[in-house]
């Protein structure tokens, strides 16, 4: 199962230590941005990566194309382990692993031409397409809605929307297999962010690449995604397809996130009930002990706040870290709309390890047993 | 003229610039009542926030030409002096700001800056501007006040930076509050906390709220009457049911339809197609006709060259086009369902 991937991760982490002291930097402690994060993208899929700020999720998007070099943990990239790659020899890699930014104004350089910053991938690459590298950049000008006249104006004369554009036409125009896309449209007027996210369908539709989208925006995730993570703290606390996510989420914080989001219908709106997270996010320098989202959890019981919740396959392909995920309707904060675009991915079966379950049973557990619980066992990539 | 509290009639702001006049606010007219809250809606650079700021008379007269009218109860705002306005900005009315960062003094301590607001319109000592300010951020939700109050604006998260601020704003009890995007800087999840609060003080304090945002979420969520702002013109207005079950104007319906959902998922989105138009260089009919899908129902050209008047419909909803009631209907009613799709289509 593990061909069928592109770009995987497997258990990776990355803690940014924090140092005391000009000379000696001692260490003195570590920010952990991301523990224990497993994630898998296939060709032609997107995989959205939610979750507020300060959860982990841009880290997590940069580690994995090595951006960032991971403390723990592997990535593989087309079967191939490129965690210990060196940044040379990551180089002829690149044209395969792109990113987008958030920003369409920090992002472009703003003293070279729209030309110039489209071509920079060819010239890094040292590729000559046929036809010249001029006209392989108008064409791709012209694919992501920019006027290829503009090849010689720079980015200042251009609109929020037509920047990302420019920023989108450099992450495509080596035709990569994996774009990782940090809040892509977040900077953007909704009426210029529905434009883009239509123009990203299509590139995928056309090329076939696989998206990692990050973004905090669980709508617009929703209209983009096959498969949703749900980052919560450095962890991912739930993680399924798209439509298992917004019909039956089961972690206790992918319910506040969602029905913390306002809906555009008054009518819709006065019938929703809010669950209001208290307090705020946690320091990820002192993580808390347990399970990382027991201290703002409505759930929370004491079991909570001492054992880790292991991320399982709750039912197939839909896997979350709760010891007590929410199988009951919670009433009306649960919204359930109609779901026209979604195209089914294919879910691998997945079988229970028949001495997990016989462990299960003979510990006792008092948790649900549904016919489709799958329970414990460590998580690794084959379980997807 | 409406007797409601807040009033604003036909205010203009333009910006003499070297290229051009840049008019940025353009004839916008609407009212709020206590206890009511307005939303105006728009995209980035339609005027919203200037509106806003011009009604503060934080809008810089030597950079800016301000004309029209605004009332606050018996105030007039845009021909008051500095004296004056300095008066009832904080006491009258406040405004609380987009990045809850940038918003607070980091040198002093919020105590402090709470305090200072108290004192400036209330003869009390230091004390008992401190007791005041412990029991307002007491109202807004921080937790250990008595503590609290003596730190600095970077010892607390942005939602308690936000909480602060609106504790700020409301603690000399003004009838009018000024939220201009409160909480595009915040997570959901806090921004969840921080719309709640600011309900409930609402209806303590009987306060006129006009919002700003771009989020139609957040106008579902708590608006009682909504402005669509385009180009600096006020292009819709309505009560929330008038702007989401019976919008008229083009864009308003663009609007709608080109928000992706948390309760439904389409094909594709519905984009509006084109950019804003420059505010030098607007365009001489109606501002929105170069994205306008329904231009073309209008006979001959009037769109491209006759600036449409705010037409009012029924008492509570007006609107700026030159569509037909007929066509408005139609055109909005064949756009909402194509983006959104019919409801309970699972497919």
């Amino acid at each position: 199962m593990t061909e069928e991937y592109i770009l995987q991760a497997e258990n990776l982490v990355k803690h940014f230590p924090i140092t005391k002291g000009a000379i000696r930097k001692k260490v003195v402690g570590a920010v952990s941005a991301v523990n224990d994060v497993n994630l898998a993208v296939r060709p032609n899929e997107t995989l959205g990566l939610v979750g507020e700020s300060g959860c982990g999720k841009s880290t997590a998007g940069r580690t994995i194309l090595k951006l960032i070099q991971p403390t723990a943990g592997k990535i593989i990239y087309n079967g191939r382990d490129i965690t210990g790659l060196s940044r040379h020899d990551m180089v002829p890699l690149r044209r395969e692993l792109q990113m987008i930014f958030q920003d369409p104004y920090s992002s472009l350089n703003p003293r070279h031409t729209v030309g110039a910053i489209i071509s920079a991938p060819y010239e890094v690459q040292g590729i000559n397409p046929p036809g010249g590298v001029k006209n392989a950049v108008r064409e791709t000008m012209e694919r992501v809605g920019l006027n290829p006249e503009h090849y010689n104006r720079y980015p200042n004369e251009f609109s929020g929307g037509q920047r990302q554009r420019i920023g989108i036409a450099r992450a495509v125009t080596l035709r990569p297999k994996v774009i990782v896309c940090d809040e892509p449209v977040s900077a953007l007027d909704v009426s210029i962010q529905a434009q883009v996210i239509n123009l990203l369908q299509d590139l995928q539709d056309e090329f076939g690449i696989a998206y990692v989208f990050v973004a905090h925006d669980l709508s617009v995730v929703r209209q983009i995604s096959h498969r949703v993570a749900v980052m919560y703290l450095g962890s991912i606390v739930e993680i399924t397809d798209r439509k298992s996510l917004y019909a039956s989420p089961l972690h206790p914080y992918t319910h506040a996130l969602m029905s913390a989001v306002p809906v555009p219908d008054p009518r819709v709106e006065a019938t929703r009930e809010r669950i209001v997270l208290r307090g705020d996010l946690p320091s990820p320098i002192n993580l808390p002990s347990g399970c990382v989202f027991h201290t703002r959890c409505f759930r929370a019981e004491e079991r909570c706040r001492v054992e880790v919740p292991k991320l399982v396959e709750f039912s197939p392909g839909h896997q979350v870290a709760c010891h007590f995920p929410i199988t009951e309707h919670l009433g009306s904060d649960l919204i359930v709309g109609p779901d026209a675009g979604f195209t089914e991915q294919p879910t691998p079966e997945v079988q229970p390890p028949s001495e997990v379950i016989a462990d299960m049973e003979s510990a006792g557990s008092s948790r649900p047993m549904g016919a489709d619980y799958v329970a414990d066992g460590d998580f690794t990539d084959k379980d997807y | 003229m409406t007797d409601a509290y807040v009033r604003v009639d036909d205010l203009r702001v333009a910006f003499p610039t070297e290229d051009g006049t840049v008019r940025a606010v353009d004839g916008v007219t609407f009212s709020v009542d206590r206890g009511q809250t307005l939303a105006i809606v728009g995209e980035s650079g339609s005027g919203k926030s200037v509106t806003s700021q011009a009604l503060m008379g934080l809008v810089n007269a030597r950079n800016a030409q301000v004309s029209g009218h605004a009332w606050v109860g018996d105030n007039e705002l845009i021909s008051a002096s500095d004296d004056q306005l300095r008066k009832l900005r904080g006491s009258v009315m406040s405004m609380i700001f987009q990045d809850p960062f940038a918003s607070l003094h980091p040198f002093y301590r919020i105590g402090d800056q709470l305090g200072e607001a108290v004192r400036v319109h209330n003869k009390l000592s230091k004390d008992e501007a401190r007791k005041r300010v412990i029991d307002m951020l007491e109202r807004v939700g921080i937790p250990n006040p008595e503590r609290r109050v003596d730190d600095y604006p970077h010892q607390l998260s942005g939602g308690m930076r936000q909480r602060v601020m609106i504790a700020m704003a409301l603690i000399n009890g003004p009838a009018l509050l000024i939220a201009d995007e409160p909480t595009t800087a915040l997570d959901v999840t806090v921004q969840a906390q921080i719309m709640e609060l600011l309900a409930e003080l609402q209806k303590q304090y009987n306060t006129a709220i006009i919002l700003i945002t771009h989020d139609l979420g957040v106008v579902a969520d708590v608006a009682d009457e909504v402005a669509v702002m385009y180009a600096g013109r006020l292009v819709e207005r309505g009560s929330l049911e008038d702007i989401f079950y019976s919008p008229q104007m083009p864009y308003t319906v663009g609007l709608l339809s080109s928000v992706p959902r948390l309760d439904a998922v389409t094909e594709r989105l519905t984009p509006i197609a084109g950019q804003p138009p420059s505010l030098i260089n607007l365009p001489p009919g109606c501002v929105f006709e170069p994205r306008c899908n329904a231009a073309h129902l209008v006979g001959g050209d009037r769109c491209q060259t006759e600036r449409p008047e705010l037409l009012t419909i029924t008492p509570t909803h007006s609107v700026r086009c030159h569509l037909e009631m007929a066509q408005r209907e139609q055109f909005a009613t064949e756009s909402l369902a194509a983006a959104l799709g019919v409801p309970g289509d699972e497919s």
